[in-house]
């Protein structure tokens, strides 16, 4: 398979788009009509072929303008990447897997060949080849962990493991939904969900954290999570959320197929070998409304989903003040007819 | 003034649960103002923490001093604020023997600076007791520009780094020993709402 990667950006003039192929492979997150919190957690890393969730790390059309879209943002704002110094052989041990699971997975475009702790990677997409000795961080230009994130899609954060908890100790954030590794780092698992409503009194944290903790090596899992962005913009941060902000007040009825787009994070659990630590990659996901209503599942489902949320998830989630908009979109794509279980496509 | 009740908030928001005495362990005292009177409360309900105290005073205008000093602790010291005691109180910290308990009491911004010293010293968060008493102001730090604003006692206010106006969140992270600050009129520039006093 080879990939055509996108010239685009997710900022300014936003030329981000999907193929029709991605709008295809999108991972739509519901799997029937209405949706609330759960721990909705299944094994990572074979799924259907051709899916997001075919292999460990997936790399799209958007790759490559995804890493420069990174590399303008931790220009701004250093702090999005940070790594407390005990975190370093967990930023080794998130080296390690993403090198091996990409040249694994995409021997196309990356390789890693081995000779003792000499390694040599390469990275054909953004034209990086580079020798360097594992574990010896004078080697690589970055530290471990912003090394090889800086060439990955997605959010990470890495955790440790201690006294029977997860504690945010590092991480590359650059396309959030609103929250901040800067404030967050060295939280633990309930308290950096303080903010989430509902859940906690679910009990639905309890049990997210013990399965969390029993993850173990080559065993991973993954859960999708969601909210709505106005334009396809991966930092949606709150630190800038002052300069984001009013665009989230441009909608209109005219544009919101087109300028309201489904934000999906494909989230994973890695344990990680030699610091029994936990990486977290939180791998974003954007459609515009109008691409996902060309799946008729998916246009019918999303208008209920959408109609009947919580109001406490739409207001967590940002979106109340467009609610009425979108609902009156999506609308228009709904016949009232069943939908089928799951959540691919009908074929 | 009594020790103040909170409402529930959400779960990194800190509880305060108020001093209660572990007899003759090694002690660290540091209250401000009306936080003094929950230091004497503490020593009225069992003298025995006193012998190997060392108390540090920051009285912020109460007179609650000679009475604290006339406790009779192993050692007293009243210091003109918080930034010119912390290179003693670190050194404190550092020089403190395993088993110290450290008792703190005042405003939150006092508290939540002194509960990161101690534990960035190692100390273990069940070692720290800490009781609320006076202002309600807050220690806010602006998510924007990183700016931390101290006594905030209006929700919302201005930022006094980059001049933003912030909505009192209540996330707070121990690290920062903040609360997190957030453009108020990020979506709607210009249209800030009135002030308000930040209430328990
Ligand atoms: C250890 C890995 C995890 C990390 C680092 C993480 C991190 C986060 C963060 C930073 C937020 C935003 C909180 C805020 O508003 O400031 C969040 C939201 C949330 N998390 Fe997690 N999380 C993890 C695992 C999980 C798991 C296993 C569950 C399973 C139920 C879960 C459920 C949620 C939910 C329901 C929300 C609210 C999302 C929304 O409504 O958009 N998280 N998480």
């Amino acid at each position: 398979m080879t990939i055509q990667f996108n010239d685009e950006t997710f900022r300014d003039d936003y030329s981000y788009h999907n193929s029709p192929a991605a709008i295809r492979r999108f991972p739509f997150p519901f799997d029937k009509d209405d949706y609330m919190y759960a721990v909705n957690m299944e094994p990572h890393g074979s799924g259907r072929a051709g899916s997001p969730f075919e292999n460990r790390f997936d790399v799209d059309e958007h790759y490559v303008a995804e890493m420069r879209d990174r590399e303008i943002t931790l220009k701004e704002d250093p702090l999005r990447c940070q790594s407390l110094p005990h975190m370093e052989l967990a930023g080794w041990d998130l080296l390690e897997l993403i090198m091996e699971a990409k040249s694994e997975d995409y021997p196309e475009l990356f390789s890693l060949h081995r000779d003792g702790d000499r390694w040599h990677w390469i990275n054909r997409p953004l034209g990086i080849d580079h020798k360097f000795t594992f574990l010896d961080p004078t080697t690589l230009p970055y530290g471990p962990m912003e090394y090889i994130t800086r060439q990955a899609q997605g959010d990470f954060a890495v955790l440790d493991q201690r006294d029977g908890n997860l504690w945010m100790e590092a991480g590359m954030v650059t396309s959030q939904a609103d929250w901040s590794l800067d404030f967050d780092i060295g939280m633990n698992f309930f308290e950096w969900h303080a903010p989430v409503p509902l859940a906690h009194e679910m009990g639905i944290f309890q049990r997210a954290l013990k399965f969390l903790l029993a993850i173990q090596q080559d065993a991973p899992s993954r859960r999708l999570n969601w909210t709505m962005t106005v334009n396809p913009r991966l930092d949606t941060s709150p630190e800038n959320y002052h300069k984001w902000g009013p665009e989230k007040r441009t909608l209109t009825p005219e544009n919101t197929g087109e300028k309201q787009y489904l934000r999906v994070e494909l989230q994973t659990f890695f344990r990680l070998p030699r610091s029994n630590g936990l990486a977290f990659p939180i791998r974003c996901y954007l459609i515009s409304l109008q691409d996902l209503v060309t799946v008729p599942k998916w246009g019918r489902r999303l208008h209920r989903v959408i109609r009947d949320l919580p109001d406490e998830l739409a207001e967590y989630k940002g979106f109340t003040v467009n609610r009425p908009l979108i609902v009156e979109y999506l609308s228009r794509f709904d016949d009232g007819k069943p939908t089928s279980p799951g959540i691919f496509p009908d074929e | 003034m009594p020790a103040t009740k909170f409402t529930p908030s959400i779960i990194s928001r800190p509880i305060y649960g108020g001093l209660t005495p572990h007899g003759t362990v090694p002690a660290l005292m540091l209250a401000s103002g009306p936080g003094g009177e929950a230091l004497l409360d503490l020593i009225a309900a069992d003298p025995a923490v006193l012998p190997h105290a060392t108390v540090i005073y920051i009285p912020e205008g109460s007179d609650l001093g000679p009475r604290l000093e006339a406790q009779g602790p192993a050692s007293y010291v009243e210091a003109a604020s918080y930034a010119s005691i912390l290179p003693r109180f670190r050194k404190l910290l550092a020089e403190a023997p395993m088993n110290t308990r450290l008792y703190l009491a005042g405003t939150e911004g006092l508290i939540g600076q002194a509960t990161a010293e101690a534990l960035a010293a190692g100390m273990l968060l069940e070692a720290i007791e800490a009781e609320h008493r006076g202002s309600l102001a807050r220690r806010m730090q602006c998510v924007h520009c990183k700016g931390i604003t101290e006594d905030v006692t209006t929700d919302p206010f201005t930022c006094s780094h980059c001049g933003l106006s912030l909505f009192v969140r209540d996330h707070y992270s121990r690290r920062y020993a903040a609360f997190q600050g957030v453009c108020v009129d990020a979506e709607t520039p210009g249209e800030v709402p009135p002030k308000q006093e930040i209430k328990a």
